[in-house]
């Protein structure tokens, strides 16, 4: 948050003119040019170069756990960040949605408990697991963008533990407290999707889908509609457009996205349980993208890598049972210190190493 | 919405509702009414609760998301209290305190530097109660903790009509609620403090330009509102348990009644609080696997119709 705002919100007198959420400050014309400009910089090539080779030089259980799980994750998160930072609602049910999409994944498909699950081939049961998940995001978008600001956050927290309650409660579709096990990934034309590597390309191959479907989506009329509205909801309907469609609309895009990140996820821990919905995990995402910073779509990436590999090896130095302290103290000082995540406080560094202070 | 239109749906909702009471009562009616007062109770557990983050979030509009931390706090608090010295009431009072302190705290040492910025409160908020919810796990261990309710209020209560015998504990909660709620009332509407604390809500920037110690005034209410988070926390160590995850559902039912009861007002939390513990508990009864579902219907018709809550203003 700029000083302007800072000032803008110390001042207002109600408190009330300070109820919109702020996303990142029109990032827009500057990231229109930078990407004409310049399409292919150096450090696109060489990001690209590395997570294409990486299983060739790193252990399975690196291109598994670490890579593997950071793309799912990161595209969870990366559907949050779109919501987000692009179109002001600060969603806590982008991991209840890719849930669905998981559950559904499990029911309609194959899985350990036989009376449940339909066994359906995973051609049929993933398009209707992510077509559920968008109808889901678009339910859930439906409801809380009838509320504004901070209300939305406490509406989809309360739709997402809502969820969790009923999936622990439930036994004849959601299986209770067991979940479901054994959700594996299917094999396609000799290709085992459960082992390390074609998994971590399946997984690659979505996040860099949603990654470049963001951007752009972003800079389609709908993107640039869509960041009017988060800037000032009321001027762009007094220009015509409609808000509620079109935050839907965000909600049922990010739903979509974060349901192929829900199935990878779900096929990358062989289970789907209340847990996975729970509120620790909805919280994560949340964590997860503003670790990496919601200025930008890789944000979300790489707040995801930072997320598991803290979740990894930050537990074994202090105590097992304590990553939630860590997660939890780590979360605290990046909101306290730096607002904008890991991407912020690197942008906050490049301007204090540049001489005249340059903007950009 | 025309008047046609609020017939229809009130015969759309009314009837199956009163279809489901004559068929309860005359299915069961001691099921029935033990329900009814089972929902009572809880909703005036519920009340307790989220009158303090309705409060917190109508005049600072700090959105709390460590309430349910500052409920655990108090009822572990209280617990301990209520095992070395045995006073149910030294109990209770050390809830409430050590919660409201914890959220002097917060306020103090937090959420006075983030005035305005509700997003950001919102995540450190969510920060603390990660942190807060895994310190007491650390100290306290994840076992259930079950206070004992006073000797004066231990046992039933024999000879009501239909019900028979009922706890008088839970059957106590109610002019507790009852009780907390005309306090807050009176507090609110009568009290000198009442008044600034209510003209905060309305023009923060002109109560402090009358002279008003606004800070103060802040640190009062969230205070205030912390502390009756510990309290309920307290009797919630009683009628419920405490044990690690009640701070998400506590504060997930605290959410839900300021949702539907609308943000910022005592009454409002009132209405939300004993719906949604009605709803919770007839669930429970008659629908085991399903009950969170009407949880979520009364939410889902509440934001269809009126958006910001029964008795919510437009902000």
């Amino acid at each position: 948050m700029s000083a302007a705002d800072w000032r803008k919100a110390m001042n207002s007198g109600s408190g009330r003119a300070a109820m919109r959420v702020q996303g990142p400050v029109a990032v827009l014309p500057q990231e229109i040019s930078f990407q004409f400009k310049n399409p292919l910089a150096a450090r696109h090539v060489l990001v690209l170069l590395l997570v294409l080779t990486f299983p060739l030089f790193a252990s399975p259980f690196f291109v598994y756990q670490i890579g593997a799980q950071s793309l799912a994750l990161g595209l969870i998160a990366l559907s949050l960040t779109f919501l987000g930072g692009y179109g002001g609602m600060v969603s806590l049910a982008q991991m209840t949605v890719a849930g669905i999409a998981g559950y559904l994944v499990a029911i309609l498909g194959t899985s350990a408990v036989m009376e449940i699950s339909m066994k359906w081939p995973w051609w049929v049961a993933v398009p209707f697991a992510l077509a559920g998940a968008t109808a889901a995001a678009a339910f859930i978008g439906w409801l809380s963008v009838r509320t504004e600001g901070i209300y939305t956050i406490m509406i989809t927290l309360a739709m997402g533990v809502a969820f969790y309650y009923l999936c622990l409660q439930n036994y004849s579709i959601f299986n209770g407290f067991q979940g479901f096990q054994q959700v594996y990934a299917p094999s396609v034309a000799g290709i085992n999707f459960r082992e390390a590597e074609p998994f971590y390309y399946l997984a690659l191959f979505w996040s860099l889908a949603g990654y470049f479907f963001i951007k752009y989506l972003l800079r389609t009329p709908f993107g640039i509609a869509l960041q009017g509205i988060r800037d000032n909801p009321r001027r762009m309907n007094a220009l015509g457009f409609n808000v509620t469609a079109h935050r839907v609309a965000a909600y049922a895009v990010a739903g979509a996205m974060a349901g192929v990140g829900g199935v990878l996820f779900t096929w990358y821990n062989n289970l789907v349980t209340p847990g996975s919905v729970g509120t620790s995990w909805m919280i994560n995402v949340l964590v997860i993208a503003v670790l990496g910073g919601m200025r930008h779509p890789i944000g979300a990436f790489l707040g995801a890598i930072v997320f598991v590999l803290l979740q990894t090896f930050a537990i074994d130095m202090i105590d097992r049972e304590r990553f939630n302290l860590v997660i939890g103290v780590v979360f605290l000082a990046i909101v306290l210190f730096s607002p904008d995540g890991l991407l912020g406080w690197w942008a906050g560094l490049k301007v204090k190493l540049t001489p005249r202070g340059g903007v950009r | 919405m025309s008047r046609t239109w609020k017939i229809f749906w009130a015969v759309v909702i009314g009837v199956p509702v009163v279809a489901f009471i004559a068929w309860a009562l005359w299915d069961n009616t001691r099921l029935f009414a033990v329900t009814f007062l089972n929902g009572l109770t809880l909703g005036s557990l519920y009340f307790i609760v989220a009158a303090g983050f309705t409060l917190v979030f109508g005049l600072m509009r700090n959105v709390n998301l460590a309430h349910g931390s500052l409920y655990l706090l108090g009822g572990y608090l209280g617990f301990f209290v209520a095992q070395w010295t045995g006073w149910f009431t030294l109990a209770l009072a050390a809830g409430f305190a050590a919660a409201a302190l914890a959220g002097l705290l917060m306020q103090v040492t937090i959420f006075r530097f983030m005035q305005g910025q509700d997003l950001r409160q919102t995540m450190v908020t969510i920060a603390l109660s990660i942190v807060i919810a895994d310190l007491l796990m650390w100290g306290i261990g994840a076992q259930v903790h079950q206070l004992e309710p006073p000797a004066w209020l231990n046992g039933p209560l024999r000879g009501i009509p239909v019900i028979n015998a009922y706890s008088s504990y839970r059957l106590a909660l109610l002019p507790i609620g009852i009780a907390i709620g005309v306090a807050l009332w009176l507090f609110l509407n009568r009290t000198r403090v009442g008044m600034m604390i209510r003209a905060g809500v309305d023009d923060r920037g002109m109560l402090a330009a009358s002279g008003v110690n606004v800070n103060l005034v802040f640190a009062i209410t969230f205070a205030i509102g912390a502390g009756l988070a510990g309290f309920g926390g307290v009797i919630g160590a009683v009628e419920l348990s405490m044990v690690p995850g009640e701070d998400i559902r506590m504060l997930l039912a605290s959410l839900v009644v300021v949702i539907v009861g609308g943000m910022g007002s005592v009454v409002g939390a009132a209405i939300g609080a004993t719906i949604l513990g009605l709803a919770e508990t007839y669930g429970l009864a008659y629908a085991p696997t399903y009950s969170v579902v009407f949880t979520f219907v009364i939410l889902v018709l509440v934001l269809a119709f009126r958006p910001r809550g029964i008795l919510g203003r437009p902000a």
